[in-house]
């Protein structure tokens, strides 16, 4: 008698429990959903009220004059633009510090390194912006040739380098024996004799170059890489370790050295973490908010030439943030739903990044068949 | 005791601390508007809680329209505004059954502000207004040297902002390649580092940078309260009906008009009304 009442109220409190973690689950579920609606709800009568055609191509943006414009062209290439530079700073870094840290660094050393490096996580994103503001800018502004030369040379030395011992090898492999190291030698002197000559003559132009104003889109990109690099390295490491000991000790008996096991073996495993890897550090800097708008000067834009990382530019989340306030619903409608049909443009965008992910994650899944 | 419990424990008394001391104020004013303004509001409040023991003043500073926003949803007692209310804003507040009351506490010149080592000393208002519509884009246009200007502005959701286009750029667009940037601090802070760049700031927040003469006269107390200066405007702030004589958010927000509420504005850099 006891005993059953006991059972019942087990089953009881195990199905409360399941029935709470379901209603939790759904919560999140809920919040996406409710997220989507609202925004687009927002959204829409944006769309319907100017049209489509303005809001995508024009640059003007002017959403507080009369008659107003609402181009939010130079926004899309404004948020475009610094997520190139963070993405060209943080992949390599990133991959590289990964790599550093799964395959070559004694174990001990990555325990120490790796949560050291998750700390740039923790940091909050203003204080990035106010050491964009105070410290780099400033620095920028006053040094900023001496500064941009000399970061070309730390830049441009290891990827010539690489880039010379690959070319020279690959020549040298299809010439007789004979001839082999002879030709290699002259590929290298030649190689480093040329990209010394391309590498001061690049630090010569960077040297004289003044820039007028450091909180531009450079220092909006250096920042949000830095921002970006921890969750590249944190998930592109575990993909590596995850590829297994056995897969790089059958490499090793097979002859191959560390360096042949890394690049041939290891990484064209991992590489469907990797990507997820990268596309998370983009989706990171394309939604941050607090930095871009301290780092990256506002100016409503397009960069003439399109590449020139040293003019101030405007994201679409600095927007959303810097004109929410007087953009109500009782000043100008029109002002208030634009932000969020660039808030919707900024969601769709994501969530397309993250079907992409878990698409690249899932393919290569069911090619290597694990688990 | 294990770590879980520790934190629950710790978690309840400052829940309780905090809702303790809210709970033991007597009278709680909650402001909330432009950063023009804060400085004002934020000295009103010391001054007042230190007279007063019973009394809690919070300032928040968002913006002009957000403080406009707050009083028109009743989640603030004062808004602190840079700029007049506008029509809609009246009209929305009145659809709520609000009714608006206007008090101009002081007078503010917005200064045009650049680098301490550049060399101009003034400008004209049409030149004033070619730079930040992009048509004169180098300081040696300007008798300066050969150095491109870097055009500073206000982010559109501060009273300064709308201040200033109403003052001085008018209907005309700022130029593209202009700078925002969110606080008056923040203003002077980019002009102090910046050789190249101008902006434009409360009188208050001229320290470390050069404030310009314009149409030759230099943005000074005397000169914005008889108005020969021509970029200047009344700061206000607003309220829910006129406070009844006697309670604490009448005596406050009356001290604007006595000696000690005018040396305070005085202090903070703004023109006290006489």
């Amino acid at each position: 008698m006891l005993s059953r009442r006991t059972r019942r109220f087990q089953r009881l409190g195990s199905l409360a429990g399941q029935g709470l973690l379901l209603l939790v689950t759904s919560l999140s579920l809920f919040a996406v959903l409710f997220i989507f609606i609202y925004i687009g709800r927002d959204a829409i009568p944006f769309f319907t009220e100017r049209g489509v055609k303005e809001f995508f191509t024009s640059a003007r943006w002017y959403p507080s004059h009369t008659p107003s414009e609402f181009g939010a062209l130079a926004m899309f290439f404004g948020t475009g633009l610094v997520t190139l530079g963070a993405v060209l700073l943080a992949v390599p870094l990133g991959v590289a510090a990964a790599v550093c840290l799964s395959d070559v660094l004694p174990f001990k050393v990555r325990q120490i390194v790796k949560p050291v490096i998750e700390m740039l996580a923790a940091i909050p994103s203003v204080a990035y912006g106010f050491f964009a503001l105070v410290v780099l800018a400033p620095l920028l502004q006053e040094r900023g040739g001496p500064v941009l030369s000399i970061a070309s040379w730390i830049v441009g030395i290891p990827i010539a380098l690489i880039t010379v011992i690959v070319v020279a090898d690959m020549a040298a492999a299809h010439v007789p024996d004979r001839v082999r190291a002879l030709l290699r030698t002259t590929l290298w002197v030649v190689g480093a004799g040329m990209s010394w000559l391309l590498l001061s003559a690049a630090g010569r132009h960077l040297h004289g170059l003044v820039i007028p104003s450091g909180t531009n889109a450079l220092n909006a990109s250096l920042i949000l890489g830095i921002m970006a690099l921890p969750t590249v390295v944190s998930v592109s490491e575990d993909a590596l370790q995850a590829a297994g000991k056995d897969l790089r000790m059958a490499s090793y008996a097979l002859g191959a050295t560390r360096a042949e096991t890394i690049l041939r073996v290891v990484i064209p495993t991992a590489i469907s973490g990797i990507t997820a890897a990268v596309i998370l550090g983009v989706m990171r800097a394309i939604g941050e908010t607090m930095v871009v708008w301290m780092a990256s000067g506002n100016a409503a834009q397009i960069p003439s030439p399109w590449f020139d990382f040293l003019s101030p530019v405007r994201t679409l989340t600095a927007t959303i943030a810097g004109d929410m306030g007087e953009a109500d619903q009782v000043t100008g409608s029109a002002r208030y739903h634009v932000l969020f049909a660039m808030a919707l443009c900024l969601l769709v965008f994501s969530f397309a990044c993250n079907m992409a992910s878990e698409w690249v994650v899932q393919r290569t899944r069911r090619r290597t068949g694990r688990a | 005791m294990s770590r879980l419990q520790k934190i629950i424990i710790l978690g309840s008394a400052l829940f309780m601390g905090v809702s303790m001391s809210y709970a033991q104020g007597g009278t709680r004013i909650v402001m909330d508007g432009s950063t023009t303004v804060g400085p004002i509001a934020k000295a009103f409040a010391e001054y007042y809680m230190g007279k007063h023991n019973d009394v809690n003043i919070t300032v928040s500073e968002s913006g002009s329209g957000n403080g406009a926003k707050s009083i028109i949803n009743g989640t603030c007692d004062i808004a602190n505004m840079s700029r007049a209310m506008k029509e809609e804003e009246m009209q929305a507040a009145k659809e709520k059954g609000h009714n608006i009351v206007e008090h101009i506490v002081a007078m503010d010149g917005i200064a045009v502000v650049v680098h301490p080592d550049n060399p101009v000393q003034g400008l004209t208002k049409e030149q004033l207004v070619k730079i930040y519509t992009g048509e004169i884009r180098n300081w040696k246009e300007l008798g300066g040297p050969n150095l491109s200007i870097v055009v500073i502005s206000r982010d559109t959701n501060s009273g300064t902002y709308e201040s200033f286009q109403q003052l001085v750029t008018k209907s005309e667009r700022i130029t593209d390649s202009a700078e925002y940037v969110g606080s008056n601090g923040a203003i002077r802070q980019r002009v102090m580092t910046t050789t190249g760049a101008i902006g434009y700031v409360g009188l208050a927040f001229t320290e470390g940078v050069k404030a310009l003469a314009i149409e030759g006269v230099e943005p000074t107390p005397e000169s914005v309260i008889d108005r020969s200066y021509c970029i200047s405007r009344p700061l206000f702030m607003y309220t829910n009906g006129e406070p009844a004589a006697g309670t604490q958010l009448a005596d406050f927000l009356n001290l604007y008009k006595t000696d000690e509420g005018r040396k305070i504005i005085e202090e903070q850099g703004f023109v006290a009304i006489k």
